[in-house]
């Protein structure tokens, strides 16, 4: 059963625009039912953690201990890789650490026993089921369409934490993407910091993270980059052109979510997901490679 | 009444100085049972020791305890000097007045008070010694030697030569281990292959040695002198009694699999030699890998082609038990698998980034490459190398945390290979720190950096690839900054770990193993080739990581070893060994559970119920296995087990003299 509590996070009706609605769209195409989280608040995202670590703590507890106390055993998706970085961390506090645990639950004032799991979307869509469900969506093809799969530093790090089992090649969004008949292309950066809010407070010194992220996916042969977090997305997508400009490179990659790409293979339509929403251009790239599957050529 | 002569050493100062030995033997002469309590300046010394002699006759003593220093120093002196007067050697005590007293404390009043209280509980203790006999047991004067690579053949060779039989036994189908596999060695830079396969030679022409390939040790039983040893004959499906080796078999065969031995660069045959200087010069068929014998197709073709018709695709695993009188473990090292911890580095995605090993094959005129330095991926010359040193040593978060000590050597070795090999080749090397401790090691080191290798302190953070070319950032951490260097080719110095399959061993064995799986050492510093437990001796790189110098230095050390057991027809026993009261013991076989060395089983014992007549299990101890641990004793729920000369009794009686 594909059901889920569902926690958006800030950045969905904002930044993750495009994401939102490629979600929304994979998951009433698949039988996806999420729940939203009631009364839900901040993560805590970077501020939280940078102040104080009780609160980072207790702010992301606070929407684990809401979705625990509706008593539906659902655990609880996060599509946004920082939002998911924060919970996990609760969680991690909670289910190791008697006396966080405590802290949290004295904090914010309800009780919490970390009974549920948190999920990324990659989690969720990498399960056998849901890449079953997928499958027999696609009325379209991506075939020929050669994207590097970005992952981002905090799905995976730190281990301890996150439990993920490879934090310098994950293959789930890989997998996932390859659904789509998209080919997922061997490369060396998909974990490596795109600098985060870094790229807001000093944008000349944080844009070689993100230089070095493009240059590596062209040098193996992408045509695009596919990312799983609102965040990500926006600074590949936004500071591309300010990368060209200012550092002299010419990088003609545009940047989906994963769910973009699924969406459009299950048969949205541009406006449907917000493909012409996106600071780099494109829908022209997308339009060249989607098929009608059983199409040739 | 017993008679005890107590003697209180000074040890020069070094007891003296902190002890008030003249108040303890005054104190301890008051103690009823003691008629003769003296001090003396140096007790192991020729006078020390006529001293006590003397006063065994004079006040006719039958005990004696000393207050010196630890028993593990001068026990056996005493002993032996007893052995000449008409006390048991075993009616001694020993209080450690030095070790555990004088040297730890600063308080010379209380350092007295103690040392009182120390040696009135070896007083207590011998009035209820017995006198102990040693036993005898008999020799079996063969070796068995563990593992083919050049430990075991040095040990073997050694053995061998100083008139002794010896078995050798290879799991492999040849011997030669991983000596045989390297190209050049540091730091004279000589042939490997040169030094070692004279010696693979001698072993299979020595008179003395049994050379058993495709072998491994099934199960041992027994004690010094005598152990059982079953060994497995893995089938090989060729018959070495008839084969000569023409290798016409090899030529034919139409299986190709990843080769070994060139540590998977190239390929072999599924019918095949290691190498082809193996010993012995004859193949066996891999049967995973045969057509015929696993199923896959009928093939067949080496026993039509073969002219003496050795094939026999019907060979079995044969098991064949003998008696050894000593054992050398000596099966050596393998090299941590990388691709497995280190994401940052590909996982083994890049076929250009390679182990130290696969170099030394890359570079090995009998090689894939015949000794031209090609990279993997297309066969092409590297301009730039990198070379990683540290890679699962000294990184207790991914791998090891030990030192695996001969990486800095090889490495620098490497670095020369590609200098004098390709001209104009940069090599740039990534190092924590170089270690050369070694006759010649600095030099080499020296003479690396002259010819060009550039070396970098820091670790590699991450490799990975942009066109055909390994990008290698990390930090130069002497001017801490970062560093990117472009590289043709990666060579990863990986860690030493313990050969597959040693736990499966040192079970076996009765042995033990530190935390990485290393095989224990009787003493690091004082017993390096001995286990705990007699008669089983240690060489190589299963005890830990060592280069070829110290390896060979250590199975002739073993080897040394093997023969001063050798040396004697029979061999003396401790009596100091468990014994079991049959009337307490109720069978619960916890002792057996809880014996390191297997020194305990279980025997049937006609016993009784009331009026009915039964069979009862009890425990009973191997005089020849036991080393007087005292393990069992304090297991034993039913105090059925003593300790002889350590019994429950009189460690009770010591403790009543220090608490009552």
């Amino acid at each position: 059963m594909l059901r889920y509590a569902y926690y958006p996070g800030c950045s969905m009706d904002s930044t993750g625009a495009t994401y939102k609605k490629s979600i929304e769209f994979v998951a009433e195409k698949i039988g996806l039912d999420l729940r939203e989280i009631k009364d839900w608040n901040c993560c805590g995202a970077t501020a939280a953690h940078t102040k104080d670590e009780m609160m980072a703590l207790a702010l992301p507890a606070r929407n684990l201990a809401l979705a625990e106390s509706e008593d539906l055993g659902l655990d609880i998706a996060i599509p946004c890789a920082a939002c998911y970085s924060r919970m996990k961390y609760s969680l991690h506090a909670v289910r190791t650490d008697e006396e966080k645990k405590e802290q949290i639950q004295e904090i914010i004032e309800m009780p919490y026993e970390g009974k549920n799991d948190v999920l990324s979307f990659l989690d969720i869509f990498s399960t056998e089921e849901a890449m079953e469900a997928c499958r027999s969506k696609m009325v379209r093809t991506l075939s020929g369409l050669k994207v590097a799969c970005y992952y981002g530093c905090l799905l995976s790090r730190p281990h301890e934490v996150t439990g993920g089992e490879d934090t310098e090649n994950p293959m789930d969004m890989d997998r996932i993407v390859a659904l789509t008949g998209a080919e997922p292309v061997d490369w060396s950066f998909k974990t490596e910091c795109c600098g985060a809010s870094h790229q807001v407070d000093v944008p000349k010194e944080a844009r070689p993270l993100l230089d070095r992220i493009l240059r590596n996916a062209q040098a193996n042969g992408a045509q695009a980059i596919v990312t799983a977090c609102p965040l990500c997305n926006m600074n590949l997508d936004m500071r591309q052109a300010e990368i060209n400009e200012k550092m002299e490179k010419k990088y003609n990659l545009p940047v989906y979510q994963f769910t973009e790409l699924l969406a459009v293979a299950m048969g949205a339509g541009a406006k449907e997901i917000g493909l012409h929403k996106h600071f780099f251009p494109a829908f022209e790239l997308m339009k060249k490679y989607a098929k009608r599957a059983g199409e040739n050529g | 009444m017993s008679r005890t002569g107590v003697i209180i050493c000074h040890c020069g100062t070094n007891i003296a100085s902190m002890v008030d030995v003249e108040k303890v033997a005054e104190e301890i002469g008051k103690i009823p049972g003691v008629v003769y309590s003296v001090t003396n300046k140096y007790t192991c010394s020729e006078p020390g020791q006529q001293m006590i002699k003397d006063a065994i006759e004079e006040h006719s003593l039958d005990r004696i305890v000393i207050g010196a220093c630890t028993p593990r120093m001068h026990e056996t002196t005493f002993r032996k000097m007893l052995k000449g007067t008409k006390i048991n050697p075993y009616m001694l005590e020993i209080a450690n007045l030095r070790e555990q007293c004088a040297w730890v404390h600063t308080d010379k009043e209380k350092a007295t008070e103690k040392a009182i209280s120390l040696v009135r509980m070896s007083v207590a203790k011998v009035g209820s010694n017995k006198p102990l006999f040693t036993s005898f047991i008999p020799i079996h004067k063969k070796a068995l030697v563990i593992g083919g690579g050049i430990a075991g053949i040095q040990a073997a060779l050694d053995i061998a030569d100083a008139g002794h039989e010896v078995t050798l036994v290879e799991r492999e189908p040849s011997i030669g281990g991983k000596m045989v596999m390297l190209d050049k060695t540091f730091p004279t830079l000589d042939c490997s292959a040169c030094i070692s396969t004279p010696k693979m030679v001698d072993v299979s022409a020595h008179p003395n040695i049994t050379l058993k390939t495709s072998c491994e040790v099934e199960a041992v039983t027994g004690y010094v002198g005598n152990f059982e040893v079953t060994i497995r004959q893995k089938a090989r499906y060729v018959n070495h009694d008839i084969c000569t080796g023409c290798g016409l078999c090899e030529t034919k065969c139409p299986s190709k699999i990843s080769d070994e031995f060139n540590q998977g660069i190239g390929e072999r045959k599924a019918i095949y030699k290691l190498f082809p200087q193996a010993v012995p010069a004859k193949p066996v068929i891999d049967a995973q890998n045969c057509r015929k014998l696993n199923g896959s197709a009928k093939c067949g073709v080496c026993q039509i082609v073969c002219p003496l018709q050795c094939i026999d695709f019907e060979d079995k695993d044969q098991l064949i038990t003998e008696t050894y009188g000593a054992i050398v473990v000596a099966t050596g090292y393998e090299l941590i698998d990388w691709t497995k911890l280190y994401g940052e580095y590909g996982s083994g995605r890049y076929a250009d980034v390679i182990s130290g090993l696969q170099f030394e094959r890359l570079v090995n005129a009998s090689g894939p490459t015949e000794g031209h330095i090609l990279r993997p991926s297309d066969q092409k010359e590297p301009k730039d190398v990198v070379i990683v040193k540290c890679v699962g040593s000294r990184d207790e978060k991914k791998g090891k945390s030990y030192c695996s000590r001969a990486c800095c050597m090889y490495g620098a070795k490497h670095a020369h290979q590609i200098l004098e090999k390709i001209p104009g080749s940069n090599v740039y090397i990534f190092y924590m720190d170089v270690r050369t401790p070694g006759k010649g090691y600095e030099e080499f080191y020296n003479r690396t950096r002259e010819d060009g290798a550039t070396y970098i302190r820091g670790r590699v953070a991450k490799i990975y690839k942009e066109g055909d070319k390994l990008i290698c950032t990390g930090e130069d951490t002497l001017i801490g900054k970062p560093v990117t260097v472009k590289a043709d080719m990666v060579i990863l110095e990986t860690a030493m770990v313990p050969a597959r399959g040693v736990e499966e061993i040192v079970s076996k064995l009765g042995i033990s193993m530190d935390g990485d799986h290393w095989v224990q050492e009787a003493h690091p510093k004082l017993r390096p080739v001995e286990t705990q437990t007699a008669g089983i001796f240690l060489a190589g790189t299963c005890q830990g990581p060592k280069d070829i110098p110290d390896t060979v230095a250590q199975a002739s050390a073993a080897a040394v070893k093997v023969c001063g057991v050798f040396s004697k027809e029979q061999m003396e026993t401790s009596p100091m060994i468990s014994r079991v009261n049959e009337e307490k013991c109720c069978g619960c076989e916890f002792c057996v559970k809880c014996c390191p060395y297997s020194a305990i089983a279980m025997k049937e014992i006609d016993g009784r119920e009331g009026n009915r007549k039964i069979k009862r299990m009890v425990a009973t101890v191997n005089s020849g296995l036991c080393q007087g641990c005292g393990a069992c004793t304090a297991a034993c729920r039913t105090g059925a087990i003593d300790l002889l000369g350590y019994t429950n009794d009189q460690i009770l009686k010591e403790v009543d003299a220090l608490c009552l």
